[in-house]
């Protein structure tokens, strides 16, 4: 994958460089070593190889190949909606719902299925509908009213808790949905959304096949595409993008609503993993998405960031929080535990960047 | 034949024409895409159930627990207290929070609402003790549910229904001894929270074997799902799970049959699902505190010392609702009350 392009002010136009100024040391070449260390993904990078190399050495059983599977596991359902998380965040948003979203679109198909008595399929299509309502409701609200990401998206996440709690009452008489196995088109679903395979006897979860597809695509997107440009350019400077011609709205509100693409997506994955879902789960969820977003390199200001670095950053989540485990620790520490390293990945990926910075 | 060529007055057909194409469409699809099999056609599902109605005077119950919102466990409780308030002629204020100080506003709200009763749980003793007495003071007669066997009748409480939590964990552990389990697994869902750690310190006492504990995540299925994946793995020697919630449960049979390992799984309180899980062997058997009990009694006691002046357990001992133990033997009896979600 060519990533020749630097993520960081994509839009910002260089100051028109007449003849001559090539020799005033602006445009000299640094070595390709910092200008790797340059890019905003490569910190996460070495801290989650730090991360691996620590658990690989500190527990054993990460040395199996099917505790790697279980690890990529665990990343790829965090990884999955970090990926339109970081997108929103490069675009100078963030979206606190995106937890409770989940629940909702799970919610949403497997009520829909077993209620009318559908093809789960059914189910799963209305509930696409509904996750990519909610992005559009947050996107609207936002650019409608102008107010911060944060009260709307706290808004919308409350809302989302509180109706997935009474709206599921309602329906079903009870806070969890209806088990909706056995019902028609529940198989394929499943083959789609939680189904795995063996790769030389390692059992592998088709959500990381899907995370790496969806990062390969939005990184694709991100560095290629006009689309791409306009993430950067509306999460850098609104104004100024507005002013060369970026289409804001249709921007910030698609960006909401890949992220209720993300939600539906993860949301039917628990669906066919588990059969049923509790209404009160997803709260909390949120949070961990941003952080693997923020660990990866995007800024919580907005305009730089990627779509490679969440990979890395749900990973790094991904592996300590079972390196943890792996290693046998008391888990009476676990959460502290999984702070530190956190704290110190990051730190490693602050250093890496400002080094590169100060070259 | 010329008639091949005449325009046909169709103003009303191609109006109607769209809308019957959509309609069948419509039909068509919804026909085509309904399940065959599971769904609510195939729920035979009566609501629960129901004993007459008193005709003493209306009066009114608070019920404030500390439970999260989204629980099915806690939602048996609070069907039982509203089946128990259906038959009392009782308007129930359900309310909950599970932060401690929150939950104390709750039960003072209930005070200035001047209600008939207050039904409470004491997960966090000292924070609600002020408030407590507030409404003792208040002439409010106040009973105990759930969570708070060590405390209920310091704070003057007329009685408390619910199960020793430490009793109920070694009840499981012992019953462990007899499967012939050697290392156990307890798996906590929410870290900090004091009756899931006083349930895994008893099945501690009870089992003569090794314990371990393990936290994770209960807001994130997945994640619960990889973390016991990961123990199992790291621990070959774990020949039982021990899960403190219903879902928990159902999520490790699912680690334990992708891990290949040969671990035995016991669990605390029941949902539908568990209940086919029993039956079909994937999980041992479960220990039932009967929370739907627990909200139906509290309701129904505060009734009673109103029209009659009763109060269970004399003021002097708790009122307990389990363990009582659900496994192959007995899960047929019990699994068509829990298909309704009141068991």
């Amino acid at each position: 994958m060519s990533m020749a392009q630097q993520a960081a002010p994509a839009v910002t136009t260089p100051p028109a460089s007449g003849p001559g100024k090539e020799t005033d040391g602006r445009t000299q070449q640094r070595p390709l070593a910092l200008r790797l260390l340059a890019r905003p993904e490569i910190g996460v990078f070495l801290g989650a190889v730090a991360v691996f190399v620590f658990f690989l050495v500190a527990a054993p059983p990460v040395r199996d190949g099917s505790s790697m599977a279980n690890v990529l596991y665990q990343s790829s359902t965090i990884g999955i909606m970090a990926l339109p998380v970081a997108l929103l965040m490069i675009g100078g948003e963030f979206d606190l719902s995106a937890g409770v979203a989940v629940i909702t679109s799970a919610l949403t198909a497997s009520m829909t299925a077993y209620q009318l008595s559908m093809n789960v399929w059914v189910g799963v299509i209305v509930a696409l509908a509904v996750s990519l309502a909610v992005g559009l409701f947050n996107g609207w609200m936002l650019v409608k009213t102008g107010l911060p990401s944060f009260l709307i998206t706290l808004g919308s996440f409350l809302i989302l808790q509180g109706v997935n709690l009474a709206v599921t009452k309602l329906v079903t008489g009870n806070v969890a949905t209806d088990d909706i196995s056995t019902m028609d088109g529940f198989d394929q679903a499943k083959a789609l959304f939680a189904s795995s395979f063996d790769v030389g006897g390692v059992n592998v979860k088709i959500t990381v096949v899907w995370w790496l597809v969806f990062a390969a695509i939005a990184t694709w997107v991100l560095l290629r595409t006009k689309y791409g440009n306009w993430i950067f350019a509306v999460g850098g400077n609104q104004q100024s993008a507005r002013a060369v011609g970026v289409p804001v709205t249709f921007t910030k509100i698609s960006l909401f609503m890949l992220v209720g693409f993300g939600a539906w997506f993860v949301g039917m994955h628990q669906l066919f993993a588990f059969n049923t879902v509790q209404s009160g789960e997803g709260v909390g969820q949120e949070l961990i998405y941003i952080a693997a977003a923020v660990i990866g390199g995007c800024l919580l200001t907005g305009g730089s960031g990627s779509a490679i670095g969440p990979v890395f950053g749900a990973f790094m989540f991904g592996m300590v929080q079972q390196g943890i485990v792996y290693a046998g620790w008391n888990p009476d520490w676990f959460k502290a535990f999984l702070g530190v390293m956190l704290l110190g990945a990051t730190l490693i990926n602050l250093w890496v960047s400002r080094t590169a910075a100060r070259r | 034949m010329n008639s091949t060529f005449r325009p046909r007055p169709h103003s009303r057909s191609r109006r109607l024409a769209p809308a019957v194409a959509v309609a069948a469409a419509a039909t068509l699809v919804l026909a085509g895409c309904s399940s065959s099999s599971g769904g609510k056609k195939a729920e035979d599902a009566d609501s629960g159930v129901s004993a007459g109605r008193a005709t003493t005077p209306r009066m009114t119950i608070a019920m404030v627990a500390h439970a999260p919102a989204g629980d099915t466990f806690w939602d048996t409780i609070r069907k039982g207290a509203e089946v128990a308030a259906a038959k009392d002629n009782v308007k129930l204020i359900y309310s909950s929070d599970d932060a401690a100080a929150d939950q104390a506003a709750l039960v003072q709200n209930a005070i200035d609402q001047k209600v008939d009763g207050i039904a409470v749980t004491l997960a966090k003793p000292d924070a609600m003790k002020d408030v407590v007495a507030k409404a003792v003071k208040a002439g409010i007669p106040v009973v105990g549910f759930n969570a708070g066997m060590p405390d209920w009748q310091k704070q003057g409480l007329l009685s408390f229904f619910g199960q020793d939590e430490a009793v109920s964990g070694e009840a499981l552990g012992t019953k462990l001894n007899s499967t012939g389990a050697k290392h156990a697994l307890c798996v906590v869902q929410v870290q900090g929270a004091v009756n899931l750690e006083q349930r895994c310190a008893g099945v501690e006492k009870g089992f003569k074997g090794k314990t371990d504990k393990l936290y994770v995540n209960g807001a994130d299925m997945p994640s619960v799902k990889s973390t016991i994946t990961a123990k199992l793995k790291q621990d070959s020697s774990i020949g039982q799970v021990v899960t403190l919630a219903a879902p928990i449960a159902l999520t490790a049979a699912q680690s334990v049959d992708e891990t290949g390992s040969k671990a035995k799984i016991a669990t605390f309180d029941l949902n539908k699902e568990l209940i086919a899980a029993i039956k079909d062997g994937s999980i041992e058997f479960a220990v039932d505190q009967q929370p739907y009990l627990q909200g139906y009694l509290a309701v129904d006691s505060l009734w009673l010392y109103k029209n009659n002046g009763n109060y269970s357990g004399g003021g002097e001992a708790p009122i307990l609702t389990g363990p009582a133990f659900v496994d192959k033997s007995n899960v047929d009896a019990i699994g068509t009350f829990a298909a309704k979600g009141t068991r």
